[in-house]
């Protein structure tokens, strides 16, 4: 029997997801953490850092210390019509962090459906992002894009692709004071750039933000992308996770390999994104692969700040001793290990150890 | 509770007064001491003072909700967070300097001692010009002088430090000014508190414009 006091409080949320993630059909996925490099290249852009860890192996192959798992999982299944290949896994990442350049060990547990998927997959895979969240707090959100909402609409204002890329950036941002400066640098009508000033401030409770959605009458394309997201936010708000969703386009991954919904969600009291998830169809193409797919991963990593109960005390009971023999002391152990208590034997108290009850059998004759 | 990231400075003390204007003020912080921290609990505000390049850093990792900072830093660090608005203060450019008669041998890689080392090696990437960046921390203008570089990458105010150098500004990289910053996840879980101040400190802005 798991004795949950001894569950750090990661270990308890990996259980919790791994178990409901396995009830709604998801199969365990374990890999290597190694990787032949050339993975990687081919598909740099869709990595997170871009720096990757390699090294050579005993033939001289180069390899990678694996700094993705999705790539690892799509190069692994085959297309089946009709049919879904769904995993789950608790892996590793290894990547560069930011601005101190150093190595980082990442802990992700997540999921991802590959295959023929329809509006119920999408889903069930945004849905149990919310499980997985509430799981962990009843304080979170899930933030929901479309990524086909913001590419029309860009598409429809200016088609070069620097100024796509520009105004992305500022998006992710919620830079409005920018976009004005780039939309004027290239030309664009003023109508246009106030649309896009809008749309930075487009975001919140989905009813209210579909609803200045479709107002904006902006092209067919992107009529039919805010449809997809409201298939979606309708099923969700007859669930119990309808309070915790919201719509925000400022989610910008990657459009050449992303696509369709994509979703980002945060626990109050973690100061990063705890979970990325989203459709990348179109890195499957890349890849040869005609499946369309969605998963997401939560870094669990993340939640190790999230449990402020410091422990008062290092174990309950010390036993100091001297002469005392070892079937005595062993007696003595076990009985406080038998009440479910834990124990330490000792010959003098160490400094720093922080005890509930003292037992002190020095003196006492063999 | 709103825990707001201040430059030190001149400038932190100005925008101090935008917050307070828009209703979040906290008087104990211009009591003249050495305390780092001020709190108004009835105003559900907490205000601290942080070298004004590591304001980012607070916010971005969530120990402030929101903050003020150059706009250099954020260019210079790209910091994963939300940038709100253009509070249109502590405005400068972003510029390369040389000596007045400095020409620049193409055929050569470029000195350039500099301050920010990513912006000014995006700056030449974009231009494809091959550079040696000198990280310097400061009196950067002494490296051209010296000749330890042929250029300097950094903030120009007003020019007088440049000009009394011998020194003037070849190209103007990007105008900076101060930006009010968000940390992400507290945007998500404070945001009527953060939208009250975002959306008040830009009236001020545009009545001072």
């Amino acid at each position: 029997m798991i004795d949950e006091r001894y569950l750090k409080s990661e270990e308890k949320v990996i259980y919790n997801l791994r178990s409901l993630y396995g009830k709604y059909g998801y199969l365990p996925f374990k890999m290597s953490k190694f990787e032949e490099y050339e993975l990687y290249v081919k598909n740099k852009d869709f990595l997170v850092s871009d720096s990757v860890i390699t090294f050579n192996d005993t033939n001289g192959k180069l390899l990678a210390l694996k700094p993705d798992v999705t790539l690892s999982i799509i190069k692994n299944g085959q297309d089946e019509r009709g049919c879904k290949q769904k995993v789950y896994y608790s892996e590793n990442v290894y990547r560069i962090s930011g601005s101190t350049r150093q190595f980082k060990e990442i802990m992700q547990t997540g999921l991802e459906c590959i295959g023929d998927i329809d509006l119920y997959d999408v889903f069930e895979v945004v849905s149990l992002a919310c499980a997985s969240l509430g799981s962990i707090s009843q304080r979170y959100v899930i933030e929901i894009s479309h990524l086909g909402v913001l590419s029309s609409l860009l598409d429809s204002i200016n088609s070069s692709e620097e100024f796509k890329n520009s105004i992305m950036e500022c998006i992710k941002q919620k830079n409005a004071h920018e976009i004005k400066k780039l939309c004027a640098d290239f030309g664009v009508n003023e109508e246009k750039a106030l649309l896009l000033c809008d749309f930075v401030g487009i975001y919140g409770k989905a009813d209210t933000v579909l609803e200045r959605l479709y107002s904006l009458n902006v092209n067919e394309e992107f009529t039919s992308a805010v449809d997809e997201l409201k298939a979606i936010v309708d099923l969700l708000d007859k669930t119990e996770y309808k309070d915790r969703i919201c719509l925000d386009f400022s989610i910008v991954n990657d459009m050449n390999y992303y696509n369709g919904i994509v979703f980002n969600g945060f626990i109050e009291g973690v100061c990063e994104t705890v979970l990325f998830g989203g459709g990348y169809d179109k890195l499957l193409n890349k890849m040869g692969r005609k499946s369309k797919g969605i998963g997401f991963a939560v870094y669990v990593g993340l939640l190790e700040g999230l449990d402020k109960s410091a422990r008062g005390y290092d174990v309950d009971v010390l036993v100091l001793y001297d002469n005392t023999s070892a079937e005595k002391l062993s007696a003595v152990v076990n009985s406080y290990v038998a009440k479910g208590v834990s124990v330490t034997t000792q010959k003098s108290a160490p400094q720093r150890l922080r005890y509930k009850e003292i037992v002190d059998l020095r003196g006492e004759e063999k | 509770m709103i825990n707001v990231a201040l430059p030190k400075g001149r400038l932190g003390e100005k925008v101090y007064q935008m917050f307070a204007n828009a209703g979040f003020e906290c008087p104990s912080i211009l009591e003249n001491n050495r305390k780092l921290i001020f709190e108004n609990k009835e105003k559900n505000v907490r205000y601290f003072w942080v070298k004004p390049s590591d304001v980012s850093i607070y916010v971005e990792r969530g120990a402030a909700d929101i903050g003020v900072c150059g706009k250099d830093i954020l260019l210079e660090y790209e910091p994963d967070i939300y940038e709100i608005l253009d509070l249109d203060m502590g405005k400068c450019r972003m510029a390369v300097a040389a000596k007045k008669d400095f020409y620049d041998d193409t055929e050569k890689t470029l000195k350039v001692a500099t301050k920010f080392a990513n912006i000014a090696k995006k700056y030449y990437a974009s231009k494809c010009r091959d550079i040696d960046i000198i990280k310097l921390n400061g009196s950067i203008e002494l490296a051209p002088i010296l000749e330890l570089s042929d250029v300097i990458v950094d903030i120009v105010e007003t020019g007088t430090t440049l000009k009394e150098n011998n020194l003037e500004v070849f190209e103007t990289i990007v105008p900076i000014s101060a930006r009010l910053i968000v940390n992400k996840a507290s945007f998500k879980f404070k945001t009527e508190e953060i939208e009250k101040i975002a959306q008040s400190l830009k009236e001020q802005v545009e009545a001072n414009d």
